[in-house]
C-alpha cells in the first residue's frame, strides 16, 4: 500500500520541478520573515531572485543547531505567533534547548509525513497501535500519534513509564503495531519473553527510529517477536519522526522529497558527493511555515541512492544510518561510532544488545571499556570459562573498531534500560 | 552421585553479596559450605544450600545469575593427610581440579571438588574406597 502515490511515485522530472518552486518560494519567504536568515543571505550578497531553482541551491548558506540556539527561542520563526498552534524542543542534553514552532499546517503536514511512513511499514486502518514514544516536549509520542490517526489506525497512547501494563495492553487489545525507539523495543521483547507471554502477542509491524541502530539489531527485534521492524527517521529541527522510512524490500529509507529537500555533502569540503557515498545529510524544509530551514546540517552520515525501488514509490533513499557525527568519538585518534560496537557484539551473539561505553583518560591515554551483559545461557560457575569469553569478546570488538580495548562482564538487566534513547557512551574525558 | 552447587554471578558492587544472602534467608534456605572466587570486576559465590532448585528459582527472580552446577562432596576424617589421599587418586588418573572447598556441617565433614571429569572422578573415588556424598545425605 502506498499512502500518496501521486506524491511518492512521481517521475524525477516532476520533482525536481516541485521542489525547485518549493526552493524558491521557501528562500523568498525566509528572506521576508526571518531576520537572522536576511542578514545572513546579505552578508554574502545574495538576494532571493538569485535562486531560481534547484540549480542555484548550493549558492545557499547551510543552518546548523548553533544557529537554533543564537536565536533561542523563537528568533528563526518565519510566522507571528498568533499562526503558531504547537511548540516542541530538544532535550538540549548537550547545550540549550532548541524549540521548534507549528503552524496548523505544519501539523498536517507532518501527520500526512507519519501517515506515509505507517502504510510504507504495511499497516493501515484496520490495524491498533500503540505510540511508545515518550509524549511531551519531544516530537515521537505526539508525532507518530497524530500521523497514525491521520491514517485511521486505532491508536493507543501509551507513552513510556509502564512496560507490563504495555504488554498487558497489548495481548487484551490485540495490537498490531508499535512505534517506539529500537532500544525500547528491544526491552519490551525481552520483557515478553519474561512474562511467557510470546504467543499471546497479535504484532505484526514496528516503527523504530530517534535513535541509529544496525541491521543485526533489526534481525534480533524482528526474531525476537515475529515482526517487521521498519526505521523511520526523522529530528525535531525539520519536523520531528516520519522524514523517511524504509519499505517492506529495506534498501534504504524513503524521503518525503516533496517537503525535505535532501543532500549529502561531504564532511570536509561540504560540496554535494555522487549516490552512494557517504557524507553529512543536509535538509531543506520546502513547505514549513513555523520554522523553514534552509539547508539544515543533521549531522547524520549516510548515502542516497535515487535508483527506483521494487516498492514502486520513485523518492530518493537514503541508507541506514552508520552515526552521527556528534556520536562519534575519537579514541586515541581512530574514529569510532557506538554502531561498530554494537554490530560486532550482534555478530558474535552470546550477549545482549545492550553494552555501555566508557572513555577516560588515563595518564593522558585515552582508554575504552564496554561494559557487556552477557546472556544468562553463556554463564558458567568458572572464571577461567568467563575470562576467556571476556577475552573472546575484546578480540571481536578490537578487530572492528581497531583500537585495544578492556571488556567487563556485567549482570544481565545490569545496564540501565531506556524508554527513550538508549545512553550507550560515557565520555568521562569531556567532565574534566 | 553428585552434589548440586549453586554458582551465582556476582558484580563486584555494594551489596550484592549481602542482597543475595538475604533472600535465601527469606526462602530459609540453609547455607552448608560456601566458597567466593573473586577477580578485580565480580565474584563467583559458590554454595552448596539445603534446596538448590528453590534457592536458584528465588535468586533468578530477584535478578541474579545462578546456576546449579554438578560438584563431589568427598567424605573426609579430620585427620592428617586426608586431603593428600584426595588429590593422590585424582592425580593418578590425570585429572584437574577446577576448584575446590571445604564443607563442615554438624558431623558431615567434606571437600566439595570440582574437576575437569565429574564422571572419571566419581568412578576413581570410589575405587580408592573414599565415600561421596549426595544432596539428601548432605542436607539431612
Amino acid at each position: 500500500m502506498i499512502w500518496n502515490e501521486t506524491k511518492e511515485c512521481m517521475s524525477r522530472d516532476e520533482m525536481q520541478a516541485l521542489q525547485g518552486a518549493r526552493l524558491v518560494k521557501l528562500v523568498d519567504r525566509v528572506y521576508h520573515n526571518v531576520e537572522y536568515y536576511r542578514k545572513k543571505m546579505q552578508a554574502i550578497g545574495l538576494e532571493p531572485g538569485d535562486i531560481r531553482g534547484l540549480e542555484d541551491l548550493e549558492k545557499l548558506p547551510f543552518t546548523t543547531k548553533d544557529d537554533l540556539r543564537d536565536t533561542y527561542p523563537f528568533g528563526m520563526f518565519a510566522v507571528p505567533n498568533s499562526q503558531i498552534v504547537r511548540i516542541h524542543a530538544s532535550s538540549g542534553t548537550t547545550g540549550k534547548a532548541t524549540v521548534v514552532g507549528y503552524t496548523r499546517r505544519d501539523i498536517d503536514v507532518w501527520s500526512e509525513c507519519v501517515a506515509r511512513c505507517i502504510t510504507m511499514a504495511g499497516m493501515g486502518r484496520e490495524d491498533i497501535i500503540q505510540v511508545a514514544y515518550g509524549y511531551g516536549l519531544f516530537t515521537g509520542g505526539l508525532g507518530g500519534h497524530y500521523g497514525a490517526e491521520k491514517m485511521g489506525a486505532t491508536v493507543v497512547p501509551m507513552s513510556t513509564g509502564n512496560t507490563k501494563k504495555l504488554i498487558t495492553m497489548m495481548i487484551d487489545f490485540g495490537v498490531t503495531g508499535i512505534l517506539c525507539t529500537p532500544s525500547y523495543l528491544m526491552h519490551i521483547a525481552e520483557t515478553i519473553e519474561e512474562m511467557g507471554v510470546r504467543d499471546k502477542i497479535k504484532l505484526k509491524a514496528s516503527l523504530n527510529g530517534a535513535e541509529p541502530w544496525t541491521e543485526k539489531m533489526r534481525d534480533k527485534i524482528e526474531g525476537m517477536l515475529g515482526i517487521h521492524a521498519h526505521d523511520i527517521y526523522g529530528l525535531s529541527e525539520i519536523m520531528g519522526p516520519g522524514v523517511a522510512t524504509d519499505c517492506r524490500f529495506h534498501a534504504g529509507l524513503h524521503v518525503h522529497e516533496d517537503h525535505f529537500l535532501p543532500e549529502i555533502v561531504d564532511r570536509e569540503t561540504f560540496r554535494p558527493v555522487a549516490d552512494g557515498v557517504t557524507g553529512e545529510l543536509v535538509i531543506s524544509t520546502l513547505t514549513k511555515e513555523g520554522i523553514p530551514l534552509i539547508r539544515y546540517r543533521t549531522k547524520d552520515l549516510t548515502s542516497m541512492d535515487h535508483s527506483p525501488c521494487e516498492c514502486g514509490r520513485t523518492t530518493a533513499r537514503i541508507a541506514r544510518f552508520t552515526g552521527r557525527s556528534d556520536d562519534m568519538l575519537i579514541i586515541r585518534g581512530v574514529n569510532v561510532f557506538p554502531s561498530q560496537i554494537e554490530a560486532a557484539l550482534l555478530e558474535m551473539g552470546g550477549t545482549t544488545a545492550h553494552y555501555l561505553m566508557i572513555v577516560d583518560r588515563v595518564n593522558n591515554l585515552d582508554t575504552l571499556e564496554v561494559q557487556v551483559e552477557v546472556e544468562e545461557h553463556f554463564f558458567s560457575d568458572e572464571i577461567r570459562a568467563l575470562e576467556n569469553l571476556a577475552r573472546k569478546i575484546e578480540h571481536v570488538i578490537q578487530q572492528a573498531i581497531g583500537l585495544a580495548v578492556k571488556v567487563k562482564l556485567v549482570e544481565p538487566k545490569a545496564l540501565e534500560r531506556s524508554m527513550g534513547k538508549a545512553v550507550h557512551v560515557i565520555d568521562k574525558r569531556k567532565m574534566d | 552421585m553428585f552434589v548440586k552447587q549453586l554458582s551465582v554471578f556476582m558484580e563486584n558492587r555494594e551489596g550484592r553479596l549481602e542482597k543475595a544472602a538475604e533472600i535465601l534467608k527469606e526462602q530459609n534456605i540453609n547455607i552448608l559450605a560456601l566458597s567466593m572466587a573473586d577477580t578485580t570486576e565480580y565474584g563467583m559465590l559458590r554454595m552448596v544450600v539445603s534446596n538448590p532448585e528453590e534457592a536458584k528459582t528465588a535468586l533468578k527472580e530477584n535478578g541474579f545469575s545462578a546456576m546449579l552446577t554438578d560438584v563431589l562432596a568427598v567424605r573426609l576424617e579430620d585427620q592428617v593427610g586426608e586431603l593428600h589421599s584426595l588429590t593422590l587418586v585424582l592425580c593418578a588418573k590425570g585429572l584437574n581440579i577446577e576448584y575446590m572447598y571445604s564443607l563442615v556441617s554438624g558431623e558431615r565433614k567434606a571437600i566439595i571438588v570440582k574437576t575437569s571429569d565429574a564422571e572419571k572422578a566419581a568412578a576413581a573415588i570410589r575405587e580408592s574406597g573414599l565415600r561421596l556424598y549426595g544432596n539428601e545425605e548432605l542436607c539431612r
